[in-house]
């Protein structure tokens, strides 16, 4: 367990409170901006540049949003202040078909990579690993910084790809060939599939780099005293986040190098029998459902890389904000075990309508329906958290609570979807799109946020304004439940997604108010989402000061550093660890850190 | 302009909200952080419990106004049939109302549960945090529960799922749908009952040949052809095999009023069966909706055009499928006129000089 050896050890120690001011006196070497702010090798900060990235792509993830729900909104009006700013993609004021289905398979891309998987794993994994577990860095500083920086490379090309003369990707962002491989099914599939394909190679680059460290990481630097049962409930969901990804990233960067091949090489592997735009080509022997399996065998445990992070973060603001442990932590870490095993048997639910053998498709409705009862441990065990408690509505508190609200809704609309009986009137409904947006997309902000509120004073030594932060928590409580919860009601009318007109269908042309009700609330949240983010921006020069070592009253290590650490964490001895991290509320108490060593009269959890 | 003014007023708002924040922070600070801090406690414990309130009152308020605009399926309790036009159909809606009451009861159950301890257990200087790190029993209680209510909802899934996704039977017709960007196509079978072999290579929009059928294949001499546009005819209470295709990408045959879906795969027939019970006619009567038609959307996202790519299918009555089908004529008579017999009475077996040869024939069954 010795963790000095690695990194630069005790000679980098500060022992200041504000490392702005007084970083050129105490350093043996010296740190230029450069070093210290963009290729840092600092955790703290990739974390930081992680986050900061992942807000940019959610501003343009949700700006996306907003103007593709105007289109379903009021699809007969015009608004001619786009035709301003998107030219001929918006002709006459209109959202044209192609610029609609750029912006959709763009949107989900994002959010789902960019956003949800790096922002949040990249955020919290780097930020918190080394300081929950008392370690002065990751195992490799250059590794991690590569990381990001990778990532910031898939960044650019996804950005770039936004500009080419025929847009960038849009068959969607599970990007099914032979739509995407085939340059004449339209302009969506011309260089800017192209570009999507590098980008996410890159990505999973930067995500196998960071998945290998966290999981060295956790394994092998773990302070002195703390055991792997003793770990808080965030480590041992980054720990199987980091393996989820790392054992299905490497599936989905093979299924997008073959269809790059596909796309430029002529290989036939995903390709056969095919005829498009009056042109016969010559491929045949390939398998259109082949890149299907590929895609889902990471596209399946990636909702769970996306999840469980945030259903870490969840459990540990829970415990410390209801000041009560978490309740039945062993059972905890085994529900996020098995939801990480199942993660990987269940992929091919994304696919009972394509032919799949229908009796391979009952193994697969057995293993996804499974997966109900680990969550449906995590709900209760969440819900007797809170029973008799003292609670503090901090707003990362009432983040993790919506946080469990809104993954009971969605999670119970799973059960419809991973039935196969349901799944053949529901699958690609609208149905589907409220379920996901639910139970990973908002769910998952709703950690995130949850995060940022807790961690920020650790970030970077100030608090955020907590009045704007429970506007936010309100509006998006309610917005989110506005926006998809009568979205189901449209899927159970069969009304498929991606449909960008409903006018030409007699079965599905119903839905006008609510078409509008849901635009104009997903406009009014997306604005809160901007306050938030001039929130953090504001609060991070001009915020309330953070003024005590440990503002929450937590248990954890990251509480015994410094306001703002240095690089390396603690000023002298790295913290020795005594118990878990969850003695709330023991022997009359109200917290005990973990360094405190247990008492004689004290019987150890 | 109106862009512009909404723009100015959101700006105008935020920059009010953010001044009441940050006067609320000084505020604070001068009334003493701990006590502004529990009144804000208060206050949000007490929106939990409201949005509670408000959110089951939306739950009903959303149903009532948008229940009846979705397809009814139907209630075991209170005996309503489902809307469901075919026999999978109500199997499909069964399943659903089961899941809808195992489901909805849990929401309900933990959703209360959740804001109602939020609310209660809200900080309280009378109070202390009961510390409650495990309890086995509980544990095992929790996990059975679920478990016993998925068995109950897999064992009637995957007995309905094979029902559908078992062989048609016996009597069962077939008729060919084929997808391209943006269009269904339709064959049946004629006379023989037996769809003739196609080849993609052979495929001649030129040549009255769109689907790419083997004219060497003299089970093709009677396929009927139904283009683009034209509605796709089935015999109600008679099942029907769908035999699926697709030309460039992956499209889907998606059956709302049937309950079904099924993907479209160029290289990678697909079969779907089912058996439609309720007449176009009589679906009009009993929706009171004169303009009712059975449509066939395109659920698989399969580029620009994907939101229009629609189709029709009249139900009707063996009777009136039959006369329907006496106007049809074979689109081999069609690509080579010189061999309709109606129209020419000289025989021209000499034609086949005319249709290239095949190698490979690809009905895959």
């Amino acid at each position: 367990m010795s963790n000095d050896a690695h990194v630069h050890g005790q000679s980098e120690v500060i022992t200041h409170h504000d490392v702005h001011h007084d970083e050129h006196h105490v350093h043996h070497h010296k740190e230029t901006f450069i070093t210290k702010y963009i290729f840092s090798q600092d955790h703290k900060t990739i974390g930081k540049q992680f986050l900061i990235t992942g807000i940019v792509w959610a501003i343009i993830g949700g700006l996306f949003s907003v103007l593709f729900r105007l289109q379903l909104g009021f699809p007969e009006q015009t608004f001619p202040i786009l035709e301003t700013f998107f030219g001929r993609w918006a002709k006459g004021g209109q959202i044209q078909p192609e610029f609609y289905y750029a912006l959709v398979t763009i949107h989900g891309t994002v959010l789902v990579f960019f956003v949800l998987t790096a922002g949040l794993s990249g955020t919290f994994a780097n930020l918190l690993i080394p300081l929950q577990l008392g370690a002065r860095d990751m195992a490799s500083p250059f590794l991690n910084m590569l990381s990001y920086w990778f990532f910031f490379i898939a960044s650019v090309i996804m950005f770039s790809s936004l500009f080419v003369h025929t847009g960038p990707a849009s068959g969607g962002w599970t990007v099914y060939p032979p739509l995407s491989a085939l340059h004449q099914a339209g302009q969506g599939s011309a260089i800017g599939m192209d570009l999507w394909l590098i980008s996410m190679a890159m990505f999973i680059v930067s995500s196998l780099l960071g998945g290998l460290n966290y999981i060295a990481t956790i394994l092998n630097m773990r302070t002195k005293g703390m055991s792997m049962t003793r770990m808080p409930l965030t480590m041992w969901a980054i720990l199987f986040t980091a393996i989820l990804g790392v054992l299905s990233f490497p599936v989905l960067l093979s299924g997008a190098i073959l269809l790059l091949f596909d796309r430029n090489l002529g290989t036939s592997f995903y390709l056969s029998d095919i005829y498009v735009q009056g042109q016969i080509l010559p491929n045949e022997g390939g398998s259109a459902i082949l890149f299907q399996h590929l895609f889902w065998f990471l596209g399946h445990p990636e909702v769970y890389i996306i999840l469980l992070p945030a259903m870490g973060m969840v459990s540990e603001i829970l415990a410390v904000n209801s000041r009560k442990p978490i309740f039945g932590y062993m059972a905890m870490v085994g529900s996020l075990f098995a939801i990480c095993i199942l993660a990987f048997l269940v992929w091919a639910h994304h696919m009972f309508v394509t032919g799949l053998n229908p009796f391979l498709g009952a193994f697969f409705v057995l293993l996804t329906l499974l997966i109900a009862v680990p969550s449906a441990i995590k709900v209760f065990n969440w819900l007797t958290t809170l029973w008799r408690g003292n609670i503090r509505f901090t707003p990362g508190m009432l983040f993790a609570i919506g946080f469990v609200s809104l993954f009971i809704s969605g999670g119970l609309t799973g059960l419809f979807l991973g039935n196969s009986t349901i799944d053949l009137h529901l699958h690609d409904t609208k149905f589907v799109v409220a379920h996901f947006h639910i139970v990973m997309g908002v769910a998952s902000m709703f950690g995130m946020h949850a995060g940022i509120y807790h961690w920020f004073p650790k970030m970077f030594g100030r608090y955020l304004n907590h009045t704007l932060g429970y506007i936010h928590f309100w509006v998006t409580m309610v917005g989110a439940y506005l926006i998809f919860w009568p979205m189901h009601y449209e899927g159970l009318a069969g009304v498929p997604r991606r449909y960008l007109d409903l006018r030409g269908w007699h079965s599905f042309n119903k839905f006008d108010d609510l078409n509008k009700m849901i635009t104009v609330v997903s406009i009014i949240v997306f604005a809160v989402q901007l306050m938030f983010v001039f929130n953090f921006f504001y609060s991070i020069f001009k915020g309330r000061k953070v003024r005590t070592q440990n503002p929450w009253g937590a248990n954890t290590l990251e509480w015994t550093t410094p306001i703002n650490p240095g690089h390396g964490n603690w000023p002298g001895e790295i913290p020795e660890v005594h118990r878990w991290a969850y003695d709330y509320a023991k022997d009359g108490r109200e917290f005990i850190p973990q360094t405190e060593p247990v008492g004689p009269n004290e019987t150890e959890h | 302009m109106q862009t512009t003014f909404i723009i100015v007023i959101l700006l105008l708002g935020f920059l009010i909200t953010f001044q009441i924040a940050k006067a609320s922070e000084y505020v604070a600070v001068m009334r003493g952080e701990e006590k502004s801090r529990k009144q804000n406690n208060r206050i949000n414990a007490f929106l939990l419990l409201a949005f509670l309130i408000l959110g089951l009152i939306g739950v009903y308020y959303c149903n009532e106004r948008l229940g009846g605009k979705i397809l009814y399926f139907g209630s075991l309790i209170s005996g309503t049939p489902s809307s469901a036009a075919s026999n999978h159909g109500v199997h499909i809606d069964r399943m659903m109302e089961i899941t809808f009451y195992i489901t909805g009861f849990v929401f309900f159950v933990t959703q209360i549960v959740l804001f109602w301890f939020a609310f209660k257990y809200q900080e309280s200087d009378n109070r202390k945090a009961f510390f409650y790190p495990h309890n086995n029993k509980l544990e095992v209680i929790w996990t059975a529960i679920p478990a016993i209510a998925l068995t109950i909802m897999v064992g009637f899934g995957l007995y309905y799922w094979f029902g559908i996704t078992g062989s048609a039977p016996e009597n069962a017709m077939e008729v060919e749908v084929t997808g391209s960007q943006f269009k269904w196509e339709f064959r049946y079978p004629g006379a023989d009952g037996k769809l003739g072999k196609k080849y993609f290579r052979q495929i001649n929009e030129g040549a009255n040949n769109p689907l790419g059928q083997v004219w060497e294949d003299s089970t093709n001499k009677d396929d009927i052809y139904i283009p683009p546009g034209d509605p796709l005819h089935l015999v109600v209470n008679k099942p029907v095999k769908l035999v699926i295709n697709a030309k460039d990408v992956i499209h889907d045959v998606g059956l709302s009023h049937f309950r079904l879906k099924m993907d479209a795969v160029p290289g990678t027939p697909t079969t779907m069966w089912f058996t439609p019970t309720v007449t176009t006619a009589e679906m009009k009567k009993r929706n009171g909706d004169p303009d009712f038609v059975y449509e066939i959307s395109c659920d698989q996202m399969c580029g620009q055009g994907h939101f229009g790519m629609r189709g029709t299918i009249i139900v009707e009555s063996q009777e009136d499928f039959d006369l329907w089908m006496a106007s049809q004529k074979p689109k081999f008579y069609l690509a080579f006129p010189e061999k309709d017999p109606s129209l020419l009475k000289a025989k021209a077996d000499t034609a086949n000089k005319t249709a290239p040869l095949t190698v490979v024939t690809q009905q895959k069954k």
